[in-house]
């Protein structure tokens, strides 16, 4: 470029200019005021202590600092807040305000934060060609816009250069593009060669300093104009808590980086010994480790290092700067980051000085889980964090429980904060939710006592009676489960229980709570729809002060939703079951494809590798909380981080059960049986070897609710009607074995993050093994589809031919036609998954349902119906009208 | 906020712009360009009263409206035309739009934001006719579409006890602003002038908003930056030096750079030197005739403003020399007189760059 040739400048400006030419001295940027790097201002910002965190920057600037780097990039703290409301806070101050300012941040968002604060010329720190050409183009020309100059990183998209070839390659390629595609001015261009620690005791880290010196020179001679700049404390990484060593280090290292060129550096200015008074034989060794001088270079630092008299402490063993806190931030470190590692050592520390283990739970450790509690409140930690920093809670009450055992033999027991008892109800076996919400009750504090699934009604109020619990939950997924909440509900008013209970699970809904469990009961009653509305209402049923208000406050509102239900009830009109039967829509039945393979098909057990490509992933989101469609909830501003690393976890939990399947089985299995439609709402099925021999019935329902288009449908209509068969249905039952020993094991080990994640990754799996047997059937068994091919999404859309549903779910919502699916396939022998009383499948992660090949068969929703169905489904059930009412009450008009 | 594009509003083609633009240029390397001068004190001169101001479009509007300079573009357009002809035959070579706060910012004030963008489409009318009317193929007449600095400041508070806080957003500059240069492009503006900067934050906003109309227009016009030196600290209001300043607002290419306001000529004279020796671009100064008397009134006689801006010219520092507050058609055919005799600053790359 012919303006490039000749030499420009780089000029900056605070309220006053920085003008960086070849005669200037190497370009000091202060790097205290970095939540990254200072724990202090991290925790000034966190605690907005705007003030002090000021006077950090003030001091930086006095002390030297010619430009300071800022950066709020910490998962608790709201970067583009931190950073729009600190460098307002800095414009207010004349004597910080003088120099120009380095946005430093890793997320765009936050650097365009700070350009639109800043007045003067800023340095942007940094953009690269991670995420590619195109959005680093992008990038660059805002810069360019908003006018600043900008650090560009050695990073593209194969990763971080970490050699002197992929240094300058990426360095080269990245000022073409600016300099040629979006006209930046050379000399605002500062790149950052990537300073990486040395004396790490691994090989490939020997060239580190050396590719970074070669580097900074080939680029000072090959892009013109351009500087170069680094964050100089990496490269000492090594020697954390030894800070004689790494003055050492960063003395050395910026003489010989100043040396080959680079002009600007992100330095602390009080962690930088002068280079010509550090002592001979520290040198010597200091720089045979930056320029690779021997063999045993690192070694011998280190044994020099050891009897270098450390300004710190010299007891510090670990390396960590966390480390060096005080014993109660230690603790609440641990605890809020979930790091297990010192947990027991700390742990041991605080029950050596405080004493008393009670108050080492009651004291720090309750401390910290406070901490956790009110950032997940806040919400600035979501729920998969929370869970494992309970784990850490987990870890280090058990270290404790044979002191406090100890103890307790000594005085009485303790009362905490409040006892919660959960259970999830008889007949039910879900309990991932159960489990986050007790995870979370406990990190506030409250004594959890966790009865499990499938806990009868006398069992949950004895237990609650003999606790002397303050609260009761209870918990449950399939729908028969609210009929089971209603009857504790009813024996709690009949036993004159005067407990609060909690209601929560996928099936409970606000409405339900109010109009058919709180009229059952006297205590207060709130249903809450997730773990982290748990904990206020928890907290608030237990304190003395709020428990009448805000028990009065529901009960209002319960009021109202129960007024507006009979209104929307009287609104709603239901056509008759006869008048709904003779809008049944008409399907042509001119093209059944005949199944390949009639009767039972026993499968073999697929590979993990082959099931898990069928996973949905957004309900496993959902499960944790976290709100968002997959893939893009990987990018969620607010959840992404959060959710990557849950979903990293599941693939780790995945790979590792793909490694090792021992302790996982997936059965499967299938029949396809001929089949007509004998009744308006029944299917008859057929012997497949003999078609004349009937072998079972499955009773469907149709909707009463007067639809839109007139046509009141029923999963029956997608079969051809008739007495003998003319058509064909299937139905399948798989389950996913083991998780629950898995679960269980990790649970005991104290670790409920692994536990819950286990069940969640559980379930998807038994969803994906559904998936994947149905595209065998459709391709392969009944073969209607032989030619499909579809990608996962497609998938997931379900945009083939055909359904599955599911009795219990809303096309066919009564949960009795699980038996006959039981009785047809054999389903305990084959699949060895039983039934318990409320037809809820035992392992939970399993997944039964019917096969319509229909190609006009879609899923529906029943809805309500009226009492005419009820009574009609009764007798075609054989079973009273009672019986049948209880099973269907979800979807009764009438209580 | 009016959100003009280009299939509701007509842009002058990117070949008009180019031809203008080429004029401009090729006028302003043989010869220093005169700026008008002050729009207020002309207006001052015509006595309007509240109904003036309202006209007959406003007669209903709730808030008073007397005072609101740049909605005369509008409801006594003649006026404004009148004081563009009477600097153009003072000899001016660019007028300034009647446009100082056009924004939907400023006139928030009086409840017109609504109006921003036609108050500046009108206002570059207006200025065009009379620059059009008066221009010859020898001496061609052009008009500076202006972008005041708005009633707000985005880098400091308005409130002493709460210095984070702000009245107003870059976001919300850059919205108001493009939709004022937007109007003025439409309305026939050879060129846009950010002027009276006392905040560079402000200035900021309206360069990256300029540049955001430029994209919708499909075409670019050359920008003049004109910063304000409040007092003798050598400051702008927001803390600047002079050329910490410049090196804030030289990140995109500019047809000139100066000051104008707060000062008179003989006040700003240490400033435009650092602009002089350090600005790549060509250098603007439209001084405020002198310093205010007692009264508030500007009263250095246009004699002696042109005495004053002497020095700039015999020192070789200015491409575009006008008057700013309490400036009159006198005061401007004075200046024009004197800078005849010079001629501008030649583009040379800036003197001295040193730590």
């Amino acid at each position: 470029m012919s303006t490039s040739t000749a030499y420009r400048p780089l000029k900056l400006s605070g309220l006053e200019p920085l003008i960086v030419t070849p005669e200037s001295n190497f370009v000091n940027v202060g790097e205290r005021t970095n939540v990254t790097g200072s724990r202090r201002f991290a925790r000034l910002i966190r605690e907005e202590q705007y003030d002090d965190a000021l006077a950090i920057a003030r001091e930086q600037v006095e002390g030297g600092a010619q430009i300071i780097d800022v950066n709020m990039d910490e998962g608790l703290i709201d970067g583009e807040l931190a950073m729009t409301t600190f460098l307002n806070l800095i414009a207010a101050e004349p004597d910080i305000a003088r120099v120009p300012i380095m946005i430093d941040s890793s997320k765009w968002s936050i650097i365009e934060a700070g350009l639109k604060v800043a007045q003067g010329k800023c340095v942007v720190n940094s953009i690269s060609m991670k995420e590619g050409e195109a959005e680093f183009l992008r990038q660059a020309r805002l810069i360019r816009r908003y006018g600043a100059a900008t650090v560009v990183m050695a990073f593209d998209e194969q990763g971080q250069a970490d050699n002197y070839e992929r240094r300058i390659e990426i360095c080269q390629r990245a000022y073409v593009l600016l300099t040629e595609q979006v006209g930046f001015p050379p000399e605002d261009i500062i790149f950052d060669p990537n300073v990486f620690p040395v004396a790490t005791g691994m090989d490939e880290h020997r060239r580190n300093a050396i590719d970074f010196f070669e580097a900074t020179r080939w680029i000072r001679k090959n892009l013109p104009g351009t500087h170069v700049s680094g964050g100089v404390s990496n490269v000492s990484f090594s020697f954390r808590g030894n800070p004689s060593v790494r003055e050492a280090m960063h003395s050395a290292f910026l003489y010989h980086g100043i040396q080959a060129g680079m002009d600007m550096g992100i330095v602390n200015p009080t962690m930088l010994e002068v280079y010509d008074s550090i002592h001979n034989d520290l040198l010597e060794r200091v720089e045979d480790v930056l320029l690779d001088r021997r063999e045993d270079a690192t070694e011998r630092l280190l044994a020099f290092a050891a009897t270098v008299e450390s300004k710190g402490n010299e007891r510090e063993k670990t390396t960590d700067a966390w480390r060096e806190l005080p014993l109660e931030k230690r603790l609440e470190h641990s605890l809020v980051k979930g790091i297990t590692d010192c947990i027991e050592e700390d742990t041991e520390e605080a029950r050596s000085t405080i004493g008393s283990p009670l108050r080492v739970i009651e004291g720090p450790l309750m401390d910290g889980m406070n901490v956790v509690g009110d950032l997940f409140g806040s919400g600035k930690m979501f729920l998969p964090q929370v869970v494992k920093s309970a784990r850490v809670m987990k870890r280090a009450v058990a270290y404790l429980t044979p002191y406090l055992e100890e103890e307790k033999a000594k005085s009485g027991a303790r009362k905490g904060a409040g006892k919660v008892l959960l259970a999830t109800v008889k007949g039910d076996v879900h309990d991932i939710g159960k489990n986050i919400v007790s995870v979370v009750l406990a990190c506030n504090g409250y004594e959890v006592i966790d009865m499990g699934v499938m806990i009868p009604k006398e069992q949950i109020l004895e237990e609650a009676v003999r606790r002397e619990v303050d609260i009761i939950g209870l918990s449950g997924l399939i729908t028969p489960s609210l009929e089971e909440m209603i009857d504790v509900a009813a024996e709690m008013k009949r036993r004159n229980i005067q407990t609060p209970l909690l209601i929560g699970g996928a099936t409970t809904s606000r409405v339900h709570t109010a109009v058919k469990i709180a009229p059952h009961i006297d205590s207060p009653v709130v249903h809450v729809n997730d773990a982290s509305r748990a904990v206020p209402a928890v907290s608030a049923l237990i304190s003395k002060e709020q428990q009448a208000a805000f028990a009065e406050g529901i009960a209002a509102d319960y009021a109202k939703v129960r007024i507006q239900y009979q209104r929307d009830r009287a609104r709603k009109k239901l056509v008759s079951l006869e008048e709904a039967q003779g809008r049944a829509p008409q399907l042509d039945f001119s093209s059944i494809v005949p199944p390949k393979n009639l009767g039972i098909q026993p499968v073999d057990e697929p590979s993990i590798a082959a099931v898990r490509a069928f996973i949905d992933w957004s309900p496993f989101f959902r499960s944790w909380g976290l709100a968002g469609a997959f893939p893009r909830i990987l990018n969620d501003e607010i959840v992404g981080v959060e959710a990557q690393k849950l979903y990293d976890d599941a693939q780790r939990m995945l790979d590792q059960w793909e490694r090792d399947p021992s302790g996982i089985a997936m059965k499967a299995i299938h029949g396809i049986f001929p089949a007509a439609r004998s009744g308006d709402e029944t299917i008859a099925l057929f012997d497949s070897s003999d078609p004349a021999r009937a072998c079972g019935q499955f009773e469907f329902l149709r909707q009463q609710i007067d639809q839109r288009d007139g046509v009141q449908r029923s999963l029956a209509d997608f079969i051809a009607p008739g007495q003998a068969p003319c058509d064909y249905l299937g139905c399948f039952a798989v389950a996913v074995h083991g998780i629950d020993t898995l679960a269980n094991h990790q649970a005991t080990e104290g670790d409920d993050y692994e536990a819950i994640l286990i069940k969640a990754v559980g379930d998807r799996l038994a969803e994906a093994l559904a998936e994947w047997l149905h595209q065998k059937v459709r391709r392969e068994t009944w073969a209607y589809a032989p030619e499909e091919s579809l990608s996962n999404a497609a998938l997931i859309k379900e945009q083939y031919q055909g359904i599955r549903p599911a009795p219990g779910y809303p096309a066919c919502p009564d949960h009795l036609d699980k038996k006959q699916i039981w009785t047809l396939l054999d389903a305990e022998n084959t699949v060895e998954a039983t039934l318990t009383e409320t037809l809820a499948m035992q392992p939970a992660s399993a997944v039964s349902g019917y096969y319509f090949a229909h190609p006009e068969s879609r899923y529906l929703g029943v809805g309500l119906i009226a009492d005419d169905q009820i009574n009609d489904l009764a007798q075609r059930r054989n079973l009273p009208v009672a019986s049948m009412k209880r099973w269907l009450s979800a979807n009764l008009l009438d209580a | 906020m009016h959100m003009a594009s280009s299939e509701s509003t007509a842009y002058p083609s990117a070949a008009s712009i180019a031809h203008r633009t080429s004029l401009l240029h090729s006028a302003a390397s043989s010869r220093i360009l005169v700026l008008d001068g002050a729009m207020g004190t002309m207006i001052q001169q015509h006595r309007l009263t509240e109904e003036d101001f309202r006209g007959k479009r406003f007669t209903q509007h709730s808030d008073p409206l007397k005072g609101n300079n740049d909605l005369l573009s509008i409801t006594q357009p003649e006026v404004i035309e009148g004081i563009h002809r009477a600097y153009l035959e003072a000899g001016a070579d660019i007028v300034e739009t009647n446009t100082f706060s056009s924004t939907s910012i400023a006139q928030a004030d009086y409840g017109l934001q609504a109006l921003a963008f036609e108050l500046n489409e009108a206002s570059a009318k207006a200025a065009r006719k009379a620059a059009d009317a008066l221009s010859t193929p020898e001496r061609v007449r052009f008009v500076a579409g202006a972008l005041g600095p708005t009633n707000k400041t985005a880098s400091l508070s308005p409130d002493v006890n709460n210095p984070g806080f702000r009245a107003i957003t870059f976001d919300e500059l850059v919205a108001s602003y493009r939709e004022q240069a937007l109007g003025l492009i439409a309305g026939g503006a050879d060129l846009l002038l950010i002027e009276t900067i006392f905040d560079t934050l402000n200035a900021k906003a309206a360069l990256f908003a300029v540049h955001e109309a430029f994209d919708e227009v499909g075409s670019e016009l050359p920008i003049m930056i004109s910063g304000t030196i409040t007092d003798a600290s050598g400051r702008t209001l927001s803390g600047q030096t002079t050329e910490a300043f410049l090196i804030s607002m030289e990140h995109m290419p500019l047809f000139s750079i100066g000051l104008n306001c707060a000062l008179g000529a003989e006040q700003l004279t240490p400033y435009l030197e650092v602009l002089a020796n350090k600005a790549p671009f060509r250098v603007s100064a439209y001084p405020n005739a002198g310093l205010p008397n007692e009264m508030g009134e500007y009263d250095q006689d246009p004699r002696a403003m042109a005495n004053a801006v002497l020095p700039f010219l015999e020192r070789g520092w200015i491409n575009v020399m006008g008057g700013c507050c309490g400036t009159t058609p006198e005061h401007i055919r004075a200046i024009a007189d004197v800078a005849e005799s010079f001629p501008p600053r030649g583009l040379h790359a800036p003197l001295s760059d040193a730590i």
